[in-house]
This record gives structure tokens, sequence and C-alpha cells, in this order.
């Protein structure tokens, strides 16, 4: 653990004065996004205040479950991530690419304007600040970059909070993604609940977020505070509900695309690309083009899309993975093995989603444990 | 590692990378009954698109949308800019209902090329199946037009009936020509027809190369592709003096959809065109 900084001594922003978090982004531009609870879950959304938080609110999850529970205290970030990423933030759901109009000599192509509003996303956990890296490599780190990422990632101000609590299919201590937020944040937040206080640890991790920082009314930590916030990591790192043992884990997954296991999986998986669509990291994307009534107006749009679909690898003469243990394999080995060569970095943060939100519990960990035990060497 | 072989700093897409550029359609030539080709030229001025064998555009039909295709032109000449495109599906069958004077959006270019320069002072030795020609006719223009640096070219092309022979007016010039060797082979022969009749694949065995320095370039459907392949080997091309240009989905050409995978690949930017050996793992394997 990283030796307490003594030129940025520990500093505590009290319960009392949060709101005050919100009155200072929004005073710099900032919309803050963040977790609420609507339908049965805790989900990603525009915030007015502090009252709109998941206040007293955990959630207990497991393969295939989700659910939310009361705590005895009224913990503002007393759960974990739920369906939603802040991928769809960055990187939206849908998203227009251009629109055309006909002309009297052809066609013309309107460029699209980008809408990127100033978001402060509030509540960024661990694996997701390296999720957002992740996503980073791969629209921003390459040959070409996605310039419409970009605006919106530059435009956006990252509050993490470091858990205090592991979920049930988290394995972020497997995947060196957390517990606690080490990079890529502008603030950071450990919430203290103890013998009746309640408060949070804030540390800067950008000059915009020392900015913020100063303007909110803050004291230095007492050494009980530093201690509680040690704590509540230590607490969350002890509880993980999965473990992924990655050690050769892309040579593992390589060796083995004709394992048995593969064929199992299949026969479980219903190919219904939830875990896609959950997953923080992935970033498959398909295009539809549209036009209207008249013919005269054309658009074209960028939508998430899945491996697990049938259309996704369709050429001429049909798809190339006709068959859902392809698409599973495709997925698993993507994430876990052929991501590192293309990003120098797995696919993976152990965020759980994936494990989650499967209707019928399917858990990588297992899978990927199933295929070590009996590779052959 | 043959440094050589390496892939050449190659052109990039002079435009935003998501958007079409309209380019006006000067002449469609019909190649046989279902494949065409567009000239096109940009609009508003001359902005050439200047591209290496074996890359690729995205084509975008008004309202329909958009599909890769190869550039299929000569790269030694700005203008026009040339496709060859067989009518399969949604997008092709409206792009084949263009007519001079239409516009077609078109970004690009793309891809990695023919690695030329592995095949200075070498043999070179080009099979093509079917429409897989139509990539690799940049690389013979280009061949042609630096011929004194290469020895022995052979070209052994191959379709299904003579009917689907694509570019015949290059063909019939090519096997005219002493100095490249050109042999045209169909499976099903009809009467008239006086060439070779067999599969592509069975040509290479005799084809006019020496193996211990040659570079061989593939194109053609996937399965001609394998046969061609072993059929080199066996002849005595290593792997890493053989390339191939694979086909995958692609929405994007850019890296960004994740379509056109093949284990850490992406066919998009680090392909079409492979050096043989470091695919030839991945084509073992059913479904990648
Ligand atoms: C690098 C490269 C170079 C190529 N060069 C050439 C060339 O020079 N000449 C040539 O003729 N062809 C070439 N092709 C092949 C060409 O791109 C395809 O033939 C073309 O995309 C077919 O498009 P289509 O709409 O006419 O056909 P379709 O088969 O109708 O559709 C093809 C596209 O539509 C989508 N699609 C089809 N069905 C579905 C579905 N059920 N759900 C969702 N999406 C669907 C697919 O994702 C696919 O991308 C090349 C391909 C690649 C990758
Ligand atoms: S694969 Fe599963 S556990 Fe890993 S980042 Fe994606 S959703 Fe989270
Ligand atoms: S693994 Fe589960 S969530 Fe993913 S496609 Fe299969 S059934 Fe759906
Ligand atoms: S075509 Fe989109 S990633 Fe290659």
């Amino acid at each position: 653990m990283k030796p307490p900084d003594p030129c940025r001594p520990a500093t505590v922003l009290e319960r009392a004065d949060f709101p005050r978090l919100f009155e200072v982004l929004a005073g710099r531009g900032y919309q803050v996004v963040g977790p609420t609870v609507r339908d049965g879950a805790i989900v990603y959304d525009a915030l007015d205040g502090p009252e709109q938080l998941p206040a007293g609110w955990t959630d207990e999850q497991d393969g295939g479950t989700y659910r939310l529970k009361r705590r005895a205290d009224a913990a503002l970030f007393g759960y974990v991530v739920g369906p939603h990423s802040w991928k769809k933030f960055l990187f939206p759901p849908e998203q227009r690419v251009f629109r055309a109009h006909r002309t009297a000599d052809g066609f013309e192509v309107l460029p699209e304007e980008v809408a990127a509003p100033k978001l402060a996303f509030l509540g960024v956990r661990s694996c997701e600040l390296h999720a957002i890296a992740i996503q980073d490599r791969v629209f921003l780190g390459g040959r070409f970059v996605d310039a419409a990422y970009q605006l919106r990632r530059a435009n956006a101000f990252l509050i993490a909070v470091n858990c205090g609590q592991a979920g049930g299919t988290c394995f972020c201590a497997s995947m060196h993604t957390g517990p606690k937020a080490t990079t890529g944040y502008d603030l950071a937040l450990t919430e203290i609940l103890e013998n009746g206080r309640h408060a949070f640890l804030i540390e800067a991790g950008s000059a915009t977020g020392a900015e913020v920082l100063a303007e909110l009314p803050h004291h230095p930590a007492t050494a009980a505070d530093t201690t509680a916030a040690e704590a509540a990591t230590a607490r969350a790192t002890a509880h993980m509900g999965r473990s992924l043992d990655t050690r050769g884990i892309k040579d593992l997954l390589y060796r083995n695309p004709d394992h048995p296991r593969w064929k199992d999986v299949a026969d479980r998986c219903l190919s219904c690309a939830n875990c896609t669509m959950v997953c923080p990291t992935c970033f498959c994307s398909n295009v539809e083009d549209v036009t209207d009534l008249t013919g005269e107006h054309a658009e074209r749009w960028r939508k998430w899309d899945s491996c697990f679909t049938l259309s996704f690898s369709h050429v001429t003469g049909g798809a190339v993975r006709p068959t859902v243990k392809a698409r599973y394999r495709q997925w698993l080995t993507h994430k876990l093995a052929s991501w590192i060569d293309q990003f120098g970095t797995s696919g993976c943060v152990g965020c759980g989603r994936c494990i989650t939100w499967c209707p019928v519990a399917i858990d990588l960990t297992e899978e990927v444990r199933a295929i070590r035990e009996s590779s052959p060497a | 590692m043959d440094p050589t072989i390496e892939s050449p700093a190659r052109p990039q897409p002079a435009t935003e990378p998501m958007l079409p550029d309209p380019w006006r359609v000067e002449r469609v030539h019909a190649e046989t009954a279902d494949t065409f080709s567009l000239e096109l030229t940009p609009v508003g001025g001359p902005r050439p698109l200047a591209f290496s064998p074996g890359q690729f555009n995205m084509l975008y039909v008004f309202g329909v949308g958009e599909v890769p295709i190869s550039i299929s032109g000569n790269p030694e000449i700005e203008s026009p800019l040339v496709h060859t495109t067989r009518i399969v599906g949604t997008v092709t069958r409206a792009m084949g209902k263009l007519k001079a004077g239409d516009l077609l959006g078109v970004r690009g270019p793309y891809g990695s090329g023919w690695p030329v320069d592995a095949a200075k002072g070498r043999d070179v030795v080009i099979v093509a199946g079917g429409l897989g020609l139509a990539p690799l006719r940049p690389l013979i223009h280009h061949l042609l037009a630096h011929r004194a640096d290469y020895r022995e070219i052979a070209l052994l092309y191959g379709t299904r009936t003579p009917q689907d022979r694509i570019f015949r007016a290059d063909l019939r010039r090519w096997t005219a020509r002493r100095d490249l060797q050109a042999q045209v082979t169909v499976d099903r022969a009809v009467s008239g027809w006086t060439g070779h009749v067999g599969v592509v694949t069975k040509l290479v065995a005799h084809a006019p190369f020496d193996p211990s320095n040659t570079v061989a370039f593939v194109c053609g459907p996937e399965v001609m592709m394998r046969f061609t392949l072993q059929e080199l080997q066996r002849r005595g091309v290593p792997p890493e003096r053989s390339h191939l240009s694979l086909e995958r989905n692609m929405k994007c050409a850019i890296g960004f959809c994740g379509h056109c995978q093949y284990g850490s690949m992406f066919v998009c930017k680090d392909g079409p065109v492979f050096r043989y050996d470091r695919v030839r793992s991945l084509m073992k394997v059913r479904e990648l």
C-alpha cells in the first residue's frame, strides 16, 4: 500500500458538507451523473443532488441474481456496481455518425456535431476507472482516434469511490484493478461510517480535482479517519465473491480452442448478449443506415453490438461463427487473451457484471477454472 | 525476422475517418453477368486517393449502406479510382444500379497492402480465384510498371467458367506478354474454351518460378487459398514468403467496431493482407 503523502495530508469532507460538492461542480458547469435507485437496481443517471443517491441501500449479487436490500446505516455508496456502466456516457449505446441529403446532382454528407456535455461522474469504482482506461486505449490509442469519444472523455470529471465492501460476483483483486482507486481519477472518496460519524476521506488526483477540493469545506484527517479508510479497503479485498487465476491465461486460452468445455458452456448459453451489454469494456458496434419515407434524407447510426449475435460475423456465404460454442469462445478468448495482444491489457476488470446479469448464471471465472483444470499442458 | 517483409508506411485516408466523401461515377463497366467495375473521380476538383496495391475502401451507397471493396485500379495513375464489385446482397445490388453521373461515398484507403518490396529481386507467383483477382490487379500493374525489379512473374487465375473471368482485356494483354507468364484455368469448360480446365491450385505444381527465391501473393475464396498455400508449400515456397488477403465482416475499417477480429488480429487494420506464417495457426481453428 502507498504510504500517505506527507506533502498532501489526508483530507476529510464531512457528510453534512457533501451537498457542497454538487454546488461546486454545478458552479463549474458540470452535470453530475451517478448511482440512483430505479426499477429495483442501482443505475447511473443524472443527479440533481445527493438526495437522489441510494442512501441506505445495498445490493446482493450472485450468478444470475441481483437484489437490493436496506442497510442498517445511511451510507451513500454502500453497494457495488449495477447493470449500468459509465460506458453509456462516453460511448453511447446509439450515436448518429452522419446525416446525408439528396442534392440536385447526387448527395451530400453532413458531419455530425458531437454533444459532449461536461459531466461529473460521481461514484466511479476502481474497476470502472480501469475499464475507462481500457476503452481509452481502444478508441484513442490506435492509428485512428474516435473524435466523439475523445471529446466526451475530455469533458468528464471522474470522482472515484473506494469500495468498502465487495460484491458476490466481484473479483477485481484477482485482476489487480481494485478495490482502491490508484490512478485515473480527479477526486477519490472513501466513505467513513463509524461510531455515529459519517464523513469522506477525499483526495485529489488531478489539478482540476485539487481546484474542486479547494472550493470544498475540508479539514485534515485524524489518524482514526485514515485507519478507518484503510480498514474499508482491507474489508473489500478480503470479501471478493469470486476469484480468477490469471497466470498464463493468454496461452491457456490460445492453447485450448478445441477444449470440450466450450461445448459444455454453449449448451447452457442462450446467446442473449446480456454479458456484452453490461460489460464496461466491450466496445463492439454495428452501423445502421436509415432513410425517411421520401428517400431524400438518410442517416447512419452506430449502435452497440455483440459478438454473440449470428449476424456479427456475417460474410457472403454465411456467418463465420454459426455456433454458440464459437461465439462464447470468441468472447471469452477476446476478453482474457487476445485483448492483451491487441491493447496491452486484459479486457476484463473483474467487475462481475457478466456473471450477475447472465440469465443462466454462466460465470467466466468458473469456465476458465474448468479449462485450466483439464487443459493439456 | 525478414525486415523487408514488414509493412511499409501505408497511405491513409485524408478525410474524417467515419465520413464518406462523395465521388462521381464516370463509367460503369460490366465484367461478368454479376460483376461490374466503377471508375470514380472526386467531386469538386482533384483529390486523388493514393493507395498501395491490396488496400480497400469503404463504399457508401446513399441511404442503403456501406461495404468494404478492394481497390482494383492502376496505382501508378492518379485517376480514376476503380472498384470491381460482385452483386451478392443489399448494398452491392444497389451499387450495381449506379450509372455514370451518380455519386458514391468513398472513405479510405484502409488496411495493409501486398508487400511489394519483399518481392524485389525474386520470382513472383500470383494466384487468384474468381473475384480475388480484383485486389491483385493493382499489384500486377505495379510489378509491370517496375518490371526490372523482379525476376520471373507468374499469374495463375482460375474461375468457375470462362464467363466468370473479370478484366478480360487485361488478361488478353497479360497473356500476350513475354515478361509475364499468365495462365488462366476454368473449373468447367464450355464449347470454344481452349485453355486449361481444372482448379487453379493444380497450376501451382508446374508454374515457372524458383521456389527457393519466390514470393507468393494469393487471393480468392478461403478454401481456394488454403489449398493454394498447401501447394505452394509443397513446392517449397516458405510461409513467410507467402501472402494472402482475408475477408471478414467489416463495419468501420478503423479498428472500432470489432467485427473483423481474427484471433488477436483486426483484419481491417492488421490485414486484409497477411503473411501466411502469421495466420497459419489461426487458419487451422474452425469458426474462428
Ligand atoms: C477487405 C475486403 C475487400 C473486399 N473486396 C471486395 C471486392 O473487391 N469486390 C467485391 O465484390 N467484394 C469485396 N469484398 C466483399 C464485400 O464486402 C461483400 O460482398 C459485401 O459486403 C456484401 O454486401 P451486401 O450488402 O451486398 O451483401 P449482404 O450479404 O446482404 O450483406 C453484407 C453486409 O450486410 C450485413 N448483413 C447481412 N445480413 C445481415 C443480417 N441478417 N443482420 C445484420 N447484418 C447483416 C453484414 O453484416 C454484411 O456486412 C471485400 C470484403 C473485404 C472484407
Ligand atoms: S468480462 Fe465480466 S467481469 Fe470482466 S469486465 Fe466484463 S462484465 Fe466485468
Ligand atoms: S454468457 Fe450468459 S449473458 Fe452472455 S450471452 Fe450467454 S446466456 Fe447471455
Ligand atoms: S472493421 Fe471494424 S474493427 Fe475492423
